[in-house]
């Protein structure tokens, strides 16, 4: 008989690895209160809420780029559920022709290093003389959401019986009552997951934005912000507050992503 | 009067329905369309402009894109100063993923094999939470963590262990004045950050190693270490391998973290950055880029040799 129980080290190595995994983001927090805004100082001199009210009232640069984040990620969520869903249906039918190819093809965007989806972008706006605008970031992040989205809705059409659709049929339906009122309300909480990930995904994503997105102010999303704020700092503090907020805007969704899928073999987030 | 067994079509929708119920095809060419003209003419379509022009070259003098094809530009790439990028981007990127896969291991196999219930959910949600929150944050934490004053210098000097950094500060070509300005700073940091991705493939692939097959490992005789070595350890490759699919080619084309702590040694996404930005020498930096591509796919195809892909 094999022991169920796990040897001590063992355990210790596995709940080490996952402080490693969360300790670092907690400091986020403990600085956002610090009294000190030149250096990382450990442990913080005082403790003070004043940045939470600094970031709000006296640095207007935040809010232009927060807006533009939130609306770019919007964009590109709708569009990856609509592509990436109609991809998913195609690809759960029976085999066809090329359809090892076109799976591959909907994974490349993030099997393939990021850099090299910005560059290549970039290019091609360079090639086709396409200015910078909040539409190129869009079409940039659109590509890589729709793969998230995909991922979910096939998991989920995969588990679900093809029986219902025959029988959707056999009553009655057209292809799109049964879309409407059999295939919708089965998948709606995989889509719904799906399309949560992409968000955070889209309002998180810097590597690819900052190849698509150009110099002009007007075209700053919250992480170039960041970016900018990490590399040349001033106000510590409310960098930290942003960071609060950023965290806060991916971490509820994928909770809600989580939780909106549980228990079936497809829980979402399996694939970044 | 007779009735038909079929009903009758009662308007546009249901003529459609019969089409796409006689015609599959026709159906699949409507749901594949969108996504597949979107993919092939902005993907692809960038992925070949991208090609373009890393056959493209610059006049050294004027500065300004030669639009003839050449290899000349490929050629810049083995000078020595660019050799060197590809030879360092590539050894972090195979350390990172060594070192991944090490910490990762006890982590997946805990969770594959021993959590149940309420732990099972909390070990996922621990590996996932950290996977999907924001990028830029979590680099952000390193800096506070590794900066000369922060919390690992304190830790270090309450508990009289500060020569341990200075000592690896004072390694050859991994010096700094503190951690976040040191290239172990960078790797830490890799490592940190991709971890997630080992996990859930590795994780993953052990939890299909079926339980008899431990058990009939012992009935033979074997120790646990055995057991791990004979069994477990070529089970679990194909998730090692995907795993690695992920760290490797996630690592070849970062360059946020490497200008935000490190010593700014250039590696290839770093070089593509500039290049494009402010040296404007778009040839070079479509050409630095096409390599990871090329690294890639080489690593795609042996992985899916080694089965990875039905582990992902």
């Amino acid at each position: 008989m094999l022991s169920d129980r796990s040897p001590l080290s063992l355990r210790a190595a596995a709940i080490g690895g996952l402080l490693f995994l969360h300790l670092p983001i907690l400091l986020i927090f403990l600085y956002a209160f610090t009294t000190e805004e030149r250096s990382f100082q450990f442990p913080p001199p005082g403790l003070t809420t004043q940045w939470f009210g600094v970031a709000w009232n006296d640095r207007p640069d935040i809010w232009p780029p927060l807006w533009l984040s939130l609306k770019v990620a919007t964009i590109a969520t709708a569009i990856a559920l609509v592509l990436g869903t109609l991809a998913a249906a195609a690809m759960t039918r029976s085999a066809f022709f090329g359809r090892d190819q076109i799976s591959l093809l909907i994974l490349l965007p993030i099997a393939l290093p990021g850099v090299i989806t910005g560059m290549a972008l970039r290019s091609a706006f360079g090639v086709m003389d396409i200015p910078f605008s909040i539409w190129t970031i869009v079409l940039g992040h659109a590509t890589f959401c729709i793969v998230i989205v995909h991922n979910n809705a096939v998991a989920r059409l995969r588990r679900l019986s093809g029986g219902i659709l025959e029988a959707s049929a056999d009553l009655g339906a057209n292809a799109f009552q049964t879309f409407r009122h059999v295939l919708l309300p089965n998948m709606g909480t995989a889509l719904l997951a799906g399309g949560m990930l992409a968000f955070a995904l889209s309002f998180d994503e810097v590597i690819v934005t900052i190849f698509t997105a150009g110099s002009g102010t007007g075209s700053k999303t919250l992480p170039i912000w960041m970016l900018d704020e990490l590399i040349r700092p001033r106000q510590r503090p409310v960098t930290n507050v942003v960071a609060i907020l950023v965290f806060a805007t991916t971490f509820f969704p994928i909770l809600a992503a989580y939780y909106l899928t549980r228990g079936g073999s497809e829980t979402a987030g399996m694939g970044k | 009067m007779t009735r038909s067994a079929i009903l009758p079509a009662r308007g546009p929708a249901d003529r459609l329905t019969a089409i796409f119920w006689r015609h599959p095809r026709v159906l699949l060419a409507i749901l594949l369309t969108p996504p597949l003209v979107w993919l092939g003419v902005v993907y692809l379509g960038s992925l070949a402009a991208l090609l373009l022009q890393s056959f493209y070259s610059i006049d050294e003098f004027s500065g300004v894109v030669k639009e003839e094809f050449t290899l000349k530009t490929y050629g810049e790439l083995l000078r020595p100063s660019n050799f060197d990028i590809l030879v360092r981007t590539v050894s972090i990127a195979a350390a990172v993923t060594l070192a991944c896969a090490i910490l990762a291991f006890p982590v997946a196999y805990y969770a594959a094999r021993f959590a149940r219930g309420h732990w099972k959910a909390a070990f996922y949600l621990g590996i996932m939470l950290p996977l999907w929150s924001s990028y830029l944050v979590k680099v952000y934490a390193w800096k506070l963590i590794l900066a000369k004053e922060g919390i690992l210098g304190w830790t270090a000097e309450q508990t009289y262990t500060g020569w341990i950094i200075d000592g690896l500060l004072s390694i050859p070509g991994l010096e700094g004045s503190s951690l976040s300005t040191s290239p172990i700073g960078t790797f830490m940091v890799f490592v940190y950050i991709w971890l997630p991705y080992m996990i859930l493939p590795m994780q993953a692939a052990l939890e299909r190693v079926p339980n008899s097959m431990l058990e009939a490992s012992a009935d033979l005789g074997a120790t646990r270490a055995q057991t791990f070595r004979t069994v477990i350890l070529p089970l679990a490759l194909p998730g090692v391998v995907a795993g690695s699919i992920f760290t490797f080619s996630l690592t070849l084309g970062d360059y946020i973290i490497p200008q935000i702590i490190g010593n700014s040694a250039n590696f290839i996404g770093m070089a593509v950055y500039q290049l494009q930005g402010t040296a404007g020498n778009i040839p070079l930096a479509a050409a630095f880029a096409v390599v990871p591509i090329g690294i890639m796919l080489v690593y795609l195809g042996l992985a899916r040799r080694m089965g990875a892909f039905d582990a992902l």
